[in-house]
């Protein structure tokens, strides 16, 4: 990566630290066996060693055991594998499962793919800022109910839910929950004793660990039905030679994170709200002002198309995304942003800024800037917002 | 920056923009799309009374990239021609001059050059000329009515039987629409039913009624 370039989406990708790369390194090209039984030879012990320190670090960072967490290749396998698994495998008691309308595709469209099966699925509503209603979700539980799937942090406005809550009426209700925390973890805290959540999706790729590795945790006797078929790896829930050296860049990207880092990623977030807020007019703040993601910031500007907007970033060296149906294969705009009760205007002239590890003050301040005078002159060449300005 | 979709040429009239901005008291006027369908384009006309030629051109747009690009090149092919030659004016062309567009981003480029025939078509009106100085009938109306968006599925409102009635005598034309009066769209139809109708030369009034329920 260019050095000059000031990279915001890091909700898409983060970029690899160094550090990861230098762990991951040996298991590359030194030590290139797969995980093997303790009998084997000494390349493979080690490596099977290794496997298992990186999942010990990564479970305890969850407050659950080791034998509770497995690789996957990323968080959309994960998802996959925590609702078709529960589904399949709990199909005789109940063919009903909850999601909410903003969930990232990867459970969006698994519950989509169930319901074609013949599974039940309700789509739950969100507030204005993104929030599920909790009296709603219990509402929703009934005697078929076999598995709630709600986010903890929102990919694209950052809406942090109430996990605990949702996890305490499915207890009571006696259903499964899954979080997607693939936004979450290393930047929120979950702890599994406190939380009785039964599964929860997680990924490297967000938290500047390396992409195609992603885990889900798996409370102890949680039913699931293996989706990946072959050989016996991760606990016979996912078959498939390991990625070790993925699974060591995991681990070494969740040490490299602490709370400190966390409130720094928050600042500059905060920093370039501020900043957008005070110098460009005629914008909004998309999702909560406080329950939200510490990386993540989300905001309409009226009257201005979001692609136009991106593109003049992308020609001054600042990468970012938005929910305009222009920037999208599919020509369709945001889910998340029509979920909240936006228009197609709100959602074509939002604007998702994801901070990392690597942004500073200097950069917030750049991007403040510029977004303010691009946004001006797509402003001067646009035919909406007239009659407001006059 | 190499990395775009665009050709070099799209990327520099998009940063550059040409003919951007609004003419007062143009003879020919028109805005295609609207906000939901993420595009729209104004565009703006002069022309000389006797030769029909287009002596001044200007655009404004709430676009993506290839429909700027595509407001700013149609408006300089058409600058000098007569109208009859602008409306000859395709959208292959202009994707031509500006070294191909995304097959993906059509929509958002063919909207610019309707734009131009539709301010043409404008102008013809409002001085029943060519082929609008036949009357306007019931037929005439739901083939303008093409070109008034349905802001909530960026299809035109024909199509989307958004159209309840409509009754035209002596001049005066009464369009129902199936939306409720204070429907958060309902003002920005009606506007657009008007600006679509009022300036054909035999029409003296256009009422626009809800009766959705």
């Amino acid at each position: 990566m260019k050095d000059e370039i000031i990279y915001l989406d890091s909700a898409a990708s983060s970029q690899m630290d160094k550090e990861v790369f230098e762990a991951m390194k040996p298991y590359m090209l030194d030590n290139f066996a797969v995980a093997t039984s303790d009998f084997a030879y000494s390349m493979g012990v080690e490596a099977k060693e290794a496997l298992n320190d990186a999942r010990e670090r990564i479970a305890d960072k969850l407050g659950a055991s080791a034998d509770e967490f497995i690789f996957t290749s990323c968080a959309t396998e994960s998802s996959n594998l925590a609702l078709k698994g529960v589904a399949e495998k709990l199909s005789e008691e109940g063919n009903h499962i909850i999601v909410s309308d903003i969930e990232d595709f990867p459970v969006l469209n698994t519950a989509k793919a169930l319901e074609k099966k013949g599974f039940e699925v309700t789509y739950l509503d969100v507030d204005g800022e993104g929030f599920v209603d909790l009296d709603m979700l219990e509402e929703s539980i009934g005697e078929d109910t076999i598995l709630v799937s709600i986010q903890h942090g929102n990919q694209e406005i950052g809406t942090l839910q109430d996990i605990e809550k949702i996890a305490e009426i499915c207890d009571e209700n006696d259903v499964l929950y899954h979080t997607d925390a693939t936004h979450t973890f290393g930047r929120v805290p979950i702890d599994v004793n406190e939380i009785s959540v039964d599964l929860i999706t997680v990924s490297a790729h967000t938290i500047h660990g390396p992409r195609g590795i992603g885990g889900l945790y798996i409370r102890e006797g949680t039913p699931l039905k293996k989706q990946m078929d072959g050989g016996f790896q991760e606990n016979n829930l996912r078959a498939g030679v390991e990625n070790i050296p993925a699974a060591i860049g995991f681990a070494k990207a969740l040490d490299l994170i602490d709370e400190e880092e966390n409130e720094r990623v928050r600042r500059l977030r905060d920093k370039l709200i501020e900043g957008i807020m005070n110098e460009v007019p005629d914008v909004m703040l998309n999702g909560p002002e406080e329950k939200r993601t510490p990386q993540n910031a989300n905001i309409t500007f009226h009257y201005v198309e979001g692609e136009s907007i991106t593109l003049h970033l992308d020609m001054r060296g600042i990468a970012v995304s938005t929910g305009s149906a222009c920037f999208s294969k599919s020509l369709e705009a945001s889910h998340v942003i029509m979920g909240i009760g936006g228009d197609h205007e709100r959602a074509h002239g939002s604007v998702r800024f994801t901070f990392g590890r690597f942004n500073s003050e200097d950069q917030v301040e750049e991007v403040v800037e510029a977004t303010s005078d691009i946004i001006r002159k797509l402003r001067d060449i646009s035919p909406l917002g007239e009659e407001e300005e006059e | 920056m190499e990395n775009t979709p665009y050709t070099e040429k799209v990327i520099e009239y998009f940063q550059n923009p040409k003919n951007v901005g609004e003419i007062e008291d143009p003879d020919g006027y028109a805005k295609e799309g609207s906000p939901a369908c993420g595009d729209m384009v104004s565009l703006f006309i002069k022309v000389h009374d006797d030769t029909h030629e287009i002596t001044d051109i200007k655009f404004k747009s709430y676009g993506c990239a290839s429909n700027i690009a595509t407001g700013s090149i149609i408006t300089e092919m058409a600058k000098g021609k007569t109208i009859e030659e602008a409306k000859k004016i395709t959208w292959q062309q202009a994707a031509e001059e500006l070294g191909g567009l995304p097959d993906l981003k059509t929509h958002c480029s063919v909207l610019a050059v309707d734009a131009l025939r539709e301010a043409i078509r404008n102008y013809e009106e409002r001085h029943g000329i060519g082929e609008e100085q036949k009357e306007t009938t019931v037929e005439v109306v739901k083939e303008r009515l093409k070109h008034v968006m349905n802001p909530m599925t960026g299809v035109d409102v024909i199509q989307t039987d958004l159209i309840h009635d409509i009754e035209v005598e002596d001049g005066k034309i009464s369009i129902e629409v199936d939306l409720e009066e204070d429907h958060q769209f309902a003002s920005a139809v009606k506007e657009d039913i008007k600006e679509k109708l009022e300036p054909r030369w035999d029409v003296k009034e256009v009422n626009v009624n809800f009766v959705g329920d």
